[in-house]
Formats: C-alpha cells, structure tokens, sequence
C-alpha cells in the first residue's frame, strides 16, 4: 500500500529467544472493501517498550486488541511467547490472563470495589484463594498510591485514580507484557501526568509494553520503539531517536509536525 | 353512618358458595392471583434472562433461536396463548400424553401461571438484551482481555450492571403481570377478578365487587412498587445515580 514505507523489524533490542509478541503480515478486513489493517509485522522483545502512534483511523487500537484476540483479524499469525493466537487449539483465557490490558474509558467493573475489581480476575481465572488475591491486590493499589481507596467503588473516584486502579488491576494478573489502549485520551489534563508516573515506572522496572498513545513526550522518555501506523500500515517501525530525529516518511513527518507544534 | 355499614354487610354475608363469607371469596381470589403472580413472575425472569442474554451473545444460532421466542411470545395475544396452551395442545400432542395433561389436577392453574410467565418472559428478554447491549462495548472486552469466558463475563461483569439498569422497567413489568394474570379467569381459575363476578353474579352487588377488587389489586400492587423500589436502592451502586 504504502511503497514509501521502511523496513519493519529494525528492533532496538535484539535480544536472545522468543520475543514476547511477534506479529507477522496480519491483515483485517470489516467488509471486503473496508480494509482496517494491511500485513502488519513487528515483534516486541521482553522487556521492550514500544509506543504505537499514528492519526485517528489508523489503526493503533485495532492492532493491539488483535495481540490477545479480542479483534479477530482474517490474515497473518501473532505469538505470544511462541503461542499461536490464531489457533482454534489455543486456549484464549489462559492466554489473555497472560497478557494485561489498559482501556481508554479504564473499563473499570462499576458495581464492584475496588478490592473486588483487582481479585475478581486472580480469582476466577487464575484461582488463587482469597488471602493471597487480597494481598496482591493491596500491594498493588499501594504501589500506584491508591491503598486507601480498597473499599469505595468506581464512580467514587477520579478519572486519573480510575485509570491507575485499572493498571493494578491489570498487573495483579502477573502479565508476560502490558498492553495499552490510548491510556490517557479520555482524561482531564491535570490527571494525565499521574497514570504516565505509574506507566514510566513500570516501564523502568522492565515491564514489556505496547503503548498506544499521542503522548510524544512520553515515548521520549521511555520507549525503545516507536511504530507510526497510517491507513493500517505499519509505516515506520524504528528506535525512539531516529523518530523523533528524522522520521523517514512524509507522512510521519507531517503527523509529529502537527503534534509537536503546540 | 348506618348507610355506611349497609354498604359493607354484604361482606360479611355467607356467600352462595358455602365456603365462608363474600370476604373470605374475595380473599381466595387474591390468594391464587398472588400464587399465579409468583410462579409466573420466577418463569418469566428465569426465561426472560436466559433468552435475554442469548440474543446478545455473538452465536448466530442462538440469536436466531432467542429471537424467534420472542417473536413468537409477544406477537400473539395473552388471552390467545392461554387458549392455546389449555385447549390446544393436548389435542396437538401424542393421545396418551394430550390424555395425561388434560388430567393433571389444578391443570387451569398451571396453565395459567406459566403462559403468563412465558408471555411475560419475552418482555423481559428484551428489556435484559437492551440493557445488555447499552453498557459500554468495552466492559465485555475489559472482562475478556482478564481471561474471564464468556460465561463468565455474564454472571460477573455484565448481568450484575444490566440487571440495576433494568430494574425499573422490571417493576413495570411485575405489576402488568399481576394485572395480567386476571385473564386466567377465561380457564376458570376463580382468582381475584373471578372471585368478584361471583360475588356480583349471586348478590347483584356489582358496586360493591368490584370496588372490593379494585381496592385490593390497587393496594397489592403499590406494596409491590414500595418493596421494588426498596430494593432498588439497596443494590444501587455508591457514586451511580439513582432515581429517587
């Protein structure tokens, strides 16, 4: 589609073994006209944080949720740590536990606690008796500041607190990599720097992470990668500096042009 | 205040049946409203969750089936489907079996109670499925991405939610079918309305009946409305509106 486009795959890291996520020509369809992504390959080593960008429409989201399933997508494989996700053998639950995911809307459950949001995944998926979902839970509202937030519920707290128990809730699965769905889109300025702490933090302790996000400042900071989607191709799929110093495409050019002129 | 008490003796007075006073009728008719009400009210929420969750699952088959249900339930008039079920079946079925239901003691109460659950059942199933299917999209993804399955996600993330938002039409639907099960009376199931013609037809009194029945259907159903609502805020969930 795009002949301009680079050579995917210049991976930062080229570590040894499996990568964590390796997607390879994965093509979706909506209707045989409507093509929403067009033989998408990258591959995530462990440990790696790879920020997705690209303009609305582009496709970020979509190629995300098809790392654990939850867009079904037509062509093309995806492993997770050498595990076919395309493959009607594989077991999926087992397989998304593996893998957290963050929500644009947190997607917190409304009716539950936040005690209750964190265990009721440990519980039922991974089973794990209530003592040990309890105190994993509680380290992990303390480690993004929230400990003392256990027993409200949801609507109870702030977008940026939402978000935050979201991303605990998440962890407290013991996910292989954490995948991010624009996590700070749909809060309020001043919330944004709390849940990109929590995110940068993760991210130095060595989580393995896909980020979709418009937050350049951020993947600045901390990706290895950056991949820049447009018309759902990947377009470029390089380390954070040759990004940020000269994107290769027109396309991309234009997009950080109208990001970071503000 | 004599006039007053002329006007309720009719009450007291033993009725042509012979089993009590006119009071004591219409106390029986309440009684089989209120049992056909409850056993019609656990079929209809018992079926209407099951279709209801159905016709929102992704399976083809089973949207197909839920939605034929509940066209079927709610295109065909109540007092029709009782008919049907009553009189028509048993000649529908195998002789012997047909023989059988025909035979069945309280058969007329039955009927009565579980066709106006099933007709009630489509009404929930679709109030269920639309409360189902306005909860954001990304409640069921969020569910799934933790490794919950599909059932899962069901009993622990979206019926939870789907229930209190459709728990104000389900009242409304309640007291239709506590309303409702006065049709039993056309299978001769002596419930509260019937219980009133009764009354009517060996006293002449029809002022009297029917203002009884009034009374006690317009009493019955506002305690209901009382207890629902009660129940309503209980399960309400801190920081989510309710309607006061």
């Amino acid at each position: 589609m795009n002949t301009a486009a680079t050579t995917p795959n210049s991976a930062a890291k080229q570590s040894s073994g499996v990568p964590v996520i390796e997607m390879i020509g994965v093509s979706k369809w909506y209707t045989p006209e409507f093509q929403v992504l067009d033989s998408c390959s990258t591959s995530v080593q462990k440990g790696e944080v790879v920020v997705v960008c690209g303009p609305s429409g582009s496709g970020k989201s979509t190629l995300i949720k098809c790392v654990n399933a939850l867009e079904p997508f037509q062509q093309g494989d995806i492993f997770v740590e050498g595990v076919k996700v395309n493959d009607r053998a594989t077991d999926l639950p087992k397989l998304r536990s593996r893998i957290g995911m963050v929500f644009q809307n947190f997607e917190l459950f409304p009716h539950l606690t936040i005690m209750e949001n964190l265990t009721l995944a440990q519980r039922k998926v991974l089973k794990r008796g209530k003592d040990e979902a309890d105190a994993k839970a509680r380290k992990l509202l303390q480690r993004v500041g929230l400990s003392d937030q256990a027993p409200k519920y949801p609507g109870q707290l702030s977008g940026g607190q939402q978000q935050r128990v979201a991303i605990a809730r998440a962890l407290a699965m013991d996910p292989v990599a954490m995948l991010f769905d624009e996590p700070t889109s749909a809060l309020d300025p001043e919330m944004v720097s709390e849940v990109l702490d929590v995110m940068v933090e993760l991210a130095r302790e060595g989580m393995t992470m896909m980020v979709v996000t418009h937050e350049m400042g951020f993947a600045r900071k901390v990706a290895d990668r950056v991949i820049f989607m447009d018309l759902g191709a990947i377009v470029e799929d390089v380390p954070t500096e040759d990004f940020f110093g000269s994107p290769r495409s027109e396309r991309a050019q234009l997009f950080l042009s109208k990001i970071l002129s503000h | 205040m004599d006039k007053v008490v002329d006007w309720f003796s009719i009450f007291w007075q033993e009725s042509a049946e012979g089993t009590g006073t006119y009071a004591y009728t219409l106390l029986l008719g309440l009684q089989l409203t209120l049992e056909i009400s409850v056993i019609a009210a656990v079929v209809a929420f018992v079926m209407g969750s099951i279709v209801g969750v159905c016709r929102t699952l992704p399976s083809p088959l089973a949207r197909r089936l839920s939605g034929g249900y509940v066209e079927f339930f709610r295109n065909i008039p109540l007092l029709v489907q009782l008919f049907l079920w009553y009189f028509v079946l048993p000649e529908l079925l195998p002789r012997d079996i047909g023989m059988w239901l025909k035979q069945v003691p309280y058969s007329n109460f039955y009927t009565a109670a579980f066709g106006l659950g099933l007709f009630t059942s489509a009404r929930v199933a679709v109030q269920l499925s639309a409360a189902i299917t306005s909860m954001p999209r990304g409640q069921k993804l969020a569910a799934t991405a933790l490794g919950l399955t599909t059932r899962q996600s069901y009993t622990s993330v979206l019926l939870p939610m789907a229930y209190r938002i459709v728990f104000p039409p389900l009242t409304s639907e309640l007291l239709n079918l506590i309303k409702n099960s006065s049709v039993a009376l056309t299978i001769g199931v002596a419930e509260l309305t019937q219980s009133a013609r009764n009354m009517d037809s060996y006293t002449f009194q029809t002022f009297q009946a029917f203002t009884a029945a009034t009374l006690i259907y317009l009493a019955l159903n506002i305690l209901v409305t009382m207890v629902m609502r009660r129940i309503e805020h209980g399960v309400a969930v801190p920081g989510m509106l309710v309607a006061k």
